[in-house]
């Protein structure tokens, strides 16, 4: 059934990097006790109203200016109405008719093609709150809520249903992550549930405009779970209808265990949401002004920051791409050329040496790396220097991410200063000579391979602190010529 | 006798060392528990906290140092306002035992006004309701006739004004129920624009029609209550940042030359004919006074009460959502999973006529009905409001009656629909937002009270409070005190 296209659009939910909550003033901070950051309005309790958070609206703003999306000047809160325990009111404040923003764009390129998602709009609205149940859900003596979560903060951006495979999807999805980055709207942080996916997914023949049956998929908390779970369904969809059966409207959940998506309800049971307009918040009204000035302080996106990487620091595309991966990893690299000055050696210590201890694209990790950008630098420069050879450099550098000292504190520490001098090194090397006259006679005879052992045995003698290019001269000068 | 006088008149023997707030307190508090037995306008008295905020008032004027013209005077408020530490039911059975652990920012402003607080006053459940029958605790009486209705949904409110059982009171109007009971009671019941008063803690019946206002012996007092409790609120983003004026002085000036419109739709079939012929009297005492009367015309005035009864309900049904058992209030017991103890819990804490509200305003809002009821009702409200601003490009205030009848038995009117008539002329005001007045306007033969209605421009209480202040100078009706005081032994 490979002729059929498949349809995919995402839902993203981002929790925004505000201090205060979507309609109150209780903190967001994750992993506080269950309900120690709620107040009466975050509880939904009798009497009490919502007040916008106007740091969540510029958040939201600048996040649709960046998607190049037109920002609605008159938009409006409503009211979608479903019962669930976790849901202080049974109503959340969401928006619906008149979002935030509409219409924008996203660029992303998957398998060397580039592509243009549009974006139909971006919206805000509050979190729920979370249950907790003693044991598993179906046998637990009792089950309580933790309303911590409630009121906080979330910004939904709903593509079109322009994508075309789970791997676009999932390029979709990191795109648009890295993009959050940058802008410091929100943290990225899929595991601790600060960025949501879901996905309506349907296939259809080839040339049709008309869609196939949709099958909402929730609970992906991760690029590889997006990505397995829609494959999953674009087969699972796929046998159906090469079997001729009907594709069943309804949500499904994604189990990553056993690699498949289970029925979550049938759409017969969807809900009504009975939207109306939020009568307790007036008509928000976003004046040009202010989104001038927010577009005003937007930051150099990645795909701007990228291109500029790569004709100003001449590094290669890929390079370019992976040092552009997460803002602070790119500011970082930015900082330690500003320190050193040879972009190209900067690039290969991040993207060789960094990267293996931290992820790209982790913005937090990246910025409590304990080896700052200057000290990177600094030990940039003992190479340059002459001081410390490349290898030792490595081991310097691993002392400096375990310590957080900087390279010249280590080096002196450890007496690890590089032997240059001619006349010490020429002793060594005579000695060594000395002491390996079979192996002096296989290079006479030859064997060419002799002299990396021989080279070894002086870098041995020094505890690798020779400097390899004055080795090799001396052992040039001083081998029999044959 | 302290509980027959007006908050000026207390304030004055206040500020003379003739009463001091302690003696204001316990005379209200004997009184209540003389009476209110019978009237049964309380759900809860807070004795003790009134005997403590009236002590530390009687320090403050003691000292010469008041904290308003409100310092010390007794005053309660309706069961939707909630009150911190202590319960707040709406009349319901869900909120039974719900303690609020904020107060209202009216109650605030009271408290921060030194007003002394007596308790906690009976109202239709969840405010809906024309007669305080709809409590899900006991019905309220009428001061003037126990076997009759005070009127609702702020009917403890109102009952509590005109029974002397507080100075002052709160009530809230939603389609009528500060108007409506203040005319069935004889008692001066103002609700002010909507967004005048925050309505942060308030528990909401219809947030887009919502409104605190006072119950007053006299006008005067009701403006001197609208002057603490009125302006702006960071928490309530509904209310308007309008400046509030002394409302107390703009009573002065009397009504030569304000333009009295008076609207032929209200005076409608079915009008009691007493009630007609007392607000023409009414009418008439106005022009004595130098105020110029003309006709107007309000012509959708007769899809208000439609439009309101989609609106109020469809608001109600989701602000009445949260009330679900799992975390306040009444919890019914038995239910084996989520739902059946959302169904047994909502079934047992709200009352008939809650439900009916809620199931209709559910339909109202359902997709595939949403445009034709609630959007259309949207649409209607939009011309009422036109109306009113035509009509007041043309005058300064509208005279009209409050009620088309006067107060009625207990448990006569058993038709929903018939019941909800009684907000035919106050309704339309809610809808357009704009602040109207009830003032005593003379009585039925049988002895009830009458109501004249005065409506004005958006934010223009001052001029409403002025031309009902003038009319009370003119006339005596509101100094007739109900037959309740027990046999002087
Ligand atoms: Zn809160």
């Amino acid at each position: 059934m490979d002729k059929l296209e498949t349809v995919i659009g995402l839902e993203v939910h981002a929790q925004l990097l505000t201090r205060s909550k979507m309609f109150c003033g209780c903190s967001t901070a994750f992993g506080a006790a269950p309900n120690s950051q709620t107040c009466p309005v975050c509880q939904g309790m009798p009497g009490v109203l919502p007040v916008i958070n106007r740091s969540a609206v510029e958040l939201g703003i600048r996040t649709a200016l960046a998607l190049g999306c037109r920002i609605n000047e008159h938009n409006r809160f409503a009211r979608k109405h479903y019962y669930y325990p976790d849901m202080p009111k049974n109503y959340q404040i969401s928006q619906y008719e008149e979002p935030l923003a509409e219409h924008g764009v996203l660029a992303i390129e998957v398998g060397g093609t580039p592509r243009a998602i549009g974006i139909q709009r971006v919206h805000l609205e509050e979190d729920v709150g979370k249950l907790v149940h003693e044991g598993a859900l179906e046998t637990a003596p009792s089950s309580t809520v933790d309303f911590n979560r409630a009121g906080v903060p979330l910004m939904e951006i709903v593509s079109k249903p322009e994508l075309r495979s789970p791997e676009e999807a999932a390029g979709y999805l990191r795109a648009l992550r890295t993009i959050l980055l940058y802008l410091g709207v929100c943290d990225g942080n899929m595991e601790e549930g600060s960025l949501r996916c879901d996905a309506n997914i349907s296939l259809r023949p080839p040339g049709s405009q008309e869609y196939g049956v949709k099958v909402e998929i929730k609970n992906m908390n991760s690029f590889r779970n997006v990505q397995h779970a829609l494959e999953h369904e674009v087969r699972r969809q796929g046998n159906a209808l090469g079997a001729g059966e009907q594709v069943v409207q309804e949500t499904r959940l994604w189990d990553p265990e056993r690699g498949r998506t289970v029925s979550m309800r049938s759409k017969e049971y969807a809900h009504d949401y009975r939207y109306f307009p939020e009568p307790d918040l007036p008509p928000l009204r976003v004046a040009a002004a202010w989104v001038e000035a927010i577009r005003a302080g937007l930051p150099e996106l990645p795909a701007a920051r990228r291109q500029r990487f790569a004709a100003t620091y001449g590094l290669s595309a890929y390079d370019a791409d992976l040092l552009t991966q997460g803002r602070a990893l790119a500011d970082y690299f930015e900082a330690a050329v500003q320190a050193q000055g040879r972009p190209k050696a900067v690039a290969n210590w991040v993207l060789n040496e960094l990267l293996r201890e931290l992820p790209a694209d982790d913005d937090r990790a990246v910025a409590a790396c304990p080896i700052p950008p200057q000290n990177l630098a600094g030990l940039l420069r003992l190479i340059d220097d002459g001081a410390i050879s490349g290898k030792m450099a490595k081991d310097v550098f691993e002392t400096m991410f375990r310590s957080g000292q900087d390279a010249p504190s280590i080096v002196a520490r450890e007496g690890l200063t590089q032997v240059a001098d001619a006349g010490e090194l020429s002793r060594v090397v005579d000695q060594v000579l000395a002491a390996n006259p079979k192996v002096v006679e296989d290079w006479r005879s030859g064997k060419k391979a002799a002299l990396g052992f021989l080279v070894g045995q002086v870098m041995k003698a020094t505890q690798g602190r020779a400097n390899p290019g004055l080795v090799n001269r001396l052992l040039g000068e001083k081998l029999p010529t044959g | 006798m302290l509980t027959r006088l007006t908050i000026e008149e207390l304030g004055a023997r206040f500020r003379r060392g003739e009463a001091t707030p302690s003696q204001a307190a316990a005379a209200y508090l004997e009184r209540i528990a003389a009476l209110d037995g019978r009237v049964k306008a309380y759900l809860t008295v807070t004795r003790d906290t009134a005997l403590g905020q009236a002590a530390a008032a009687d320090a403050r004027l003691a000292a010469g140092r008041p904290l308003s013209p409100l310092d010390g005077v007794p005053v309660a408020v309706k069961d939707l306002l909630c009150t911190r530490g202590i319960r707040t039911t709406c009349g319901s059975r869900i909120l039974e035992t719900f303690v609020p652990p904020y107060d209202a920012t009216v109650v605030a402003r009271l408290r921060a006004a030194g007003a002394v607080l007596l308790g906690k006053l009976n109202m239709d459940e969840f405010a809906m309701g024309s007669s305080t029958e709809h409590s899900a605790f006991f019905p309220t009486r009428n001061p003037w006739d126990l076997g009759r209705v005070p009127g609702g949904s702020s009917g403890g409110s109102a009952a509590a004004a005109a029974g002397d059982l507080a100075a002052a009171t709160l009530g809230s109007d939603t389609g009528g129920s500060i108007r409506q009971p203040a005319a069935f009671c004889g008692a001066v019941g103002l609700k002010p624009t909507y967004g005048r008063v925050s309505r942060y803690g308030l528990v909401a019946f219809a947030s887009s029609l919502d409104q605190i206002g006072p119950f007053a012996k006299t006008v005067a007092d009701a403006a001197l209550v609208l002057g603490v409790i009125a302006g702006a609120d960071r928490r309530d983003s509904t209310s308007v940042d309008v400046p509030v004026p002394d409302y107390r002085a703009a009573l002065a000036g009397g009504v030569e030359g304000l333009r009295v419109g008076i609207p032929a739709e209200y005076f409608i079939e079915g009008l009691d004919p007493e009630v007609e012929a007392a607000v023409q009297t009414a009418i008439a005492v106005l022009r004595g006074l130098g105020a110029k009367t003309e006709g107007v015309s309000l012509p959708h005035t007769r899809y208000g009460l439609p439009a309101y009864y989609l609106i109020a309900p469809a608001e109600a049904s989701s602000n009445l959502a949260r009330y679900d058992g799992v975390k306040y209030g009444l919890r019914a017991p038995g239910g084996r999973h989520l739902v059946e103890m959302y169904g047994r819990t909502r079934a047992a804490g709200f009352g008939a006529e809650v439900k009916r509200r809620i199931l209709l305003g559910a339909y109202a809002l359902s997709a595939g009905y949403y445009d034709a009821y609630y959007g259309k009702a949207q649409r209607v409200r939009t011309l009422i409001r036109r109306d009113f601003q035509q009509a007041f490009e043309r005058v300064d205030v509208l005279a009209a009656p409050t009620t088309p009848g006067v107060a009625f038995r207990l448990g006569e009117k058993t038709d929903p629909l018939q019941m909800y008539l009684n907000d035919i002329l106050t309704i339309p005001v809610n809808l357009a937002g704009l602040p109207g007045v009830s003032v005593p306007a003379g009585f039925t033969q049988a002895g009830l009270p009458i109501g004249l209605q005065l409506i004005g421009r958006p934010y223009d209480e001052a001029t409403v409070l002025r031309a009902a202040h003038a009319y009370q100078q003119a006339t005596e009706w509101h100094r007739r005190k109900p037959p309740l005081d027990p046999a002087p032994r």
